[in-house]
């Protein structure tokens, strides 16, 4: 092997074992990032407070309050005297749902009537909306469902109709876990990977030792891949830890190959060290490398498919998202762990990466020639 | 050895060397001097390969810097102004990461270090980190990484600026050493007594070599007297003669007047001068002529032009 090379590299691990701090970053901003993804981003709403306006006071209305409580969306926090009283501890953000039953709800139905009920939900967050409004929907059809069976004496159910059975495939509890973790693996191969090679280079320049490179029989192809050698060793130690973590402490199933996993996080690194090169020909210091590099991070957890799903984007956003290499990254990587599906089920992602990678690094490397300058 | 031709660099906004043209010779060390900004270290940094020349030519031992910087590169050591080694390796860690990229052979590698460490007095600092070394170790430090692959031409960027006296003594003692075994070397210099240890000194003034030649030749071809004066009020004595007839430019140290003249009879005009004005001025004496004074006067009729 190429012996300029081999002491670009050596130097480089002696840089990073000499600076233990940012080493042990290096390892601990996965676990981090793991554990504040893992636990913080969930989409599984359940028990949300609230609170119940009860003007009827009758059993029917005292049953469908059970109904609401017993469906494990709603926790009843407590009971208001008006619905002035409901307006105010929506307001405050106390609570996140009202129920008001009016009076005369038990009358109606006995009368065999339309009984009413409002049900008020916070909007500030629609993703808690959503379930809530989905939520208090189902449980006022179930509950309206037993009321007319027992006034008709014949179970409804068995006169015929259409019988929904929903059966989730990959994450049948939903947990957000299993779809986070495998995305943190991303997110942490391009954070370092884009952020430290960006850093290296420019601090080279930074202490003025480029200058003294420039005029050694090093070629620039060697100083990048002598440098970035490292951080490719440290990223992968990194994907392997989260794998593990995920695995023993999240039980984030691995169903597919992780040699796989691996060969094809090696395409996605082209790409993400592309970048690092392209930040470290602009930056002309290591805290506008940092900023540039953050900055490179944002379409890739906004539009890249790791927080916010991409079919809910407008078109030209999603058009954009083509470009976002991360995007392809985290399908191969989901698909590899919890669908455990091979290597033909993502050749359109290979491709857009074997395009996208070497495109990207192409433009930086000339970028980067001519910093040299 | 070394050959400029015509040579240009210019920046976006700016031009810092301008049709410049000169030669050293193998074996001489050439010292390039001038005020800041005249283009010195823009001047090493096309001969080291480390920038192309916007217009005109490079060859350092008649090999051109542009078609051919790998070959140039083997030729040269250059040593920029900034301390450009790695603060956080030792001073043999170093060593060893220039001999290695320069592919200097193994075998010979441990003779080599311990030479040079010696050579720099810095055997007993060589676990030391590089940001832990004092200034004028730095600057040692940098030559002998500069050495490491033999080089035939040491380009060396102010490497003494900013250094104590004694470390710039024992500096030029190296250089020297370096010298007299036939290294061609080309130094850019703050400091005109180091100039007049050179065997040709080029002056450089906005871009442009003003002047070139042996330091003994440019002090004796000065074309002027030196006067020496001494007065109490020494301010005041410049100022009255600074615009008399055969003045060429006055200045001042301390209590002593410098005046540089076309001819030494001046003397007498100047002392009626003084005379008329009330101002005492003693001692006034013909004196020997400095590097300092000729390039003073260079660049005095440079800019009247």
């Amino acid at each position: 092997m190429n012996s300029r090379l081999l002491s670009i590299i050596r130097k480089e691990f002696i840089h990073i074992l000499r600076d233990p701090r940012t080493l042990a970053i290096m390892f601990i901003i996965p676990i981090v990032e793991l554990f504040l993804l893992g636990y913080a981003v969930t989409t599984d709403i359940r028990h949300l407070n609230t609170v119940v306006f009860d003007a009827d006071r009758t059993p029917q209305s005292r049953q469908l309050v059970e109904a609401y409580r017993a469906s494990d969306y709603f926790a009843i926090a407590r009971y208001a005297q008006s619905e002035d009283e409901i307006a105010v501890l929506l307001d405050s953000g106390a609570i996140r749902a009202g129920i008001i039953i009016p009076a005369g709800y038990g009358d109606n139905l006995a009368r065999g009537a339309v009984a009413q009920v409002a049900v008020l939900i916070d909007g500030s967050d629609p993703t808690v909306a959503s379930t809530a409004f989905a939520a208090s929907q189902s449980v006022g059809q179930a509950q309206s469902i037993k009321i007319v069976t027992q006034r008709l004496g014949v179970d409804v159910t068995r006169l015929g109709g259409i019988e929904i059975r929903p059966r989730v495939w990959y994450n049948p509890e939903l947990r957000s876990a299993n779809y986070m973790v495998p995305a943190v693996i991303g997110i942490i191969l391009q954070f370092l990977t884009t952020l430290f090679t960006a850093l290296t280079i420019v601090r080279e320049r930074e202490q003025g030792t480029i200058e003294q490179l420039v005029v050694t029989p090093i070629k620039s192809w060697e100083l990048v891949v002598g440098k970035v050698v490292p951080y490719i060793a440290i990223a992968f130690f990194d994907l392997l830890e989260v794998l593990v973590l995920g695995t023993f402490w999240f039980g984030v199933p691995i169903r597919g190959s992780i040699p796989l996993l691996l060969g094809l996080s090696v395409l996605f690194l082209l790409a993400s060290l592309g970048m690092g090169l392209f930040v470290s020909s602009v930056a002309r210091s290591q805290l506008e490398a940092m900023f540039l590099a953050f900055l490179t991070m944002l379409p890739s957890i906004f539009i890249g498919g790791f927080l916010f799903p991409l079919e809910a984007m407008p078109g030209w956003l999603q058009a954009i998202s083509y470009l976002v290499p991360l995007r392809y990254l985290l399908v191969i990587i989901r698909g590899i762990m919890l669908k455990g599906v091979g290597l033909g089920a993502f050749g359109d992602q290979v491709l857009a990466l074997l395009i996208l990678g070497p495109f990207i690094m192409f433009g930086a490397s000339r970028r980067f020639r001519k910093s040299l300058e | 050895m070394i050959s400029l031709q015509g040579v240009t660099k210019r920046f976006a906004a700016i031009t810092a060397i301008r049709d410049l043209s000169f030669t050293v010779q193998a074996g001489q060390v050439f010292g390039l001097i001038g005020p800041d900004g005249a283009g010195k270290t823009t001047t090493l940094r096309v001969t080291s390969t480390a920038m192309n020349p916007t217009a005109g030519r490079v060859t350092v031992g008649d090999i051109d810097t542009v078609r051919a910087p790998e070959a140039v590169k083997q030729l040269i050591g250059y040593m920029p102004q900034r301390f450009a080694l790695y603060p956080d390796l030792t001073v043999v860690e170093n060593l060893n990461f220039f001999a290695d990229i320069f592919g200097s052979p193994r075998a010979q590698r441990a003779e080599l270090i311990a030479r040079l460490l010696g050579f720099a007095r810095l055997t007993e600092f060589q676990t030391r980190l590089a940001r832990n070394l004092s200034g004028g170790m730095q600057k040692k430090l940098a030559l002998a990484a500069t050495l490491m692959h033999r080089p035939r031409v040491l380009l060396l960027d102010e490497p003494t600026t900013g250094v104590d006296p004694v470390s710039r003594r024992e500096f030029w003692d190296l250089l020297t050493e370096i010298h007299l075994q036939g290294v061609t070397i080309i130094i850019t210099t703050p400091y005109l007594d180091e100039a007049e240890r050179c065997t040709r000194v080029g002056l450089m003034y906005r871009g442009e070599l003003v002047a070139c030649d042996e330091p003994r030749t440019l002090r004796d071809g000065l074309g002027a007297t030196v006067l020496e004066a001494q007065s109490a009020q020494a301010l005041q004595a410049r100022h009255a003669v600074e615009k008399s007839e055969g003045v060429l430019t006055v200045s001042t140290h301390g209590d002593v007047l410098r005046l540089l003249v076309d001819r030494a009879e001046r003397a007498a005009a100047l002392q009626a001068v003084w005379q008329a004005n009330g101002i005492t001025v003693g001692n006034v004496r013909v004196v020997r002529a400095r590097l300092e004074d000729a390039f003073v006067l260079m660049l005095t009729r440079h800019d009247k032009t």
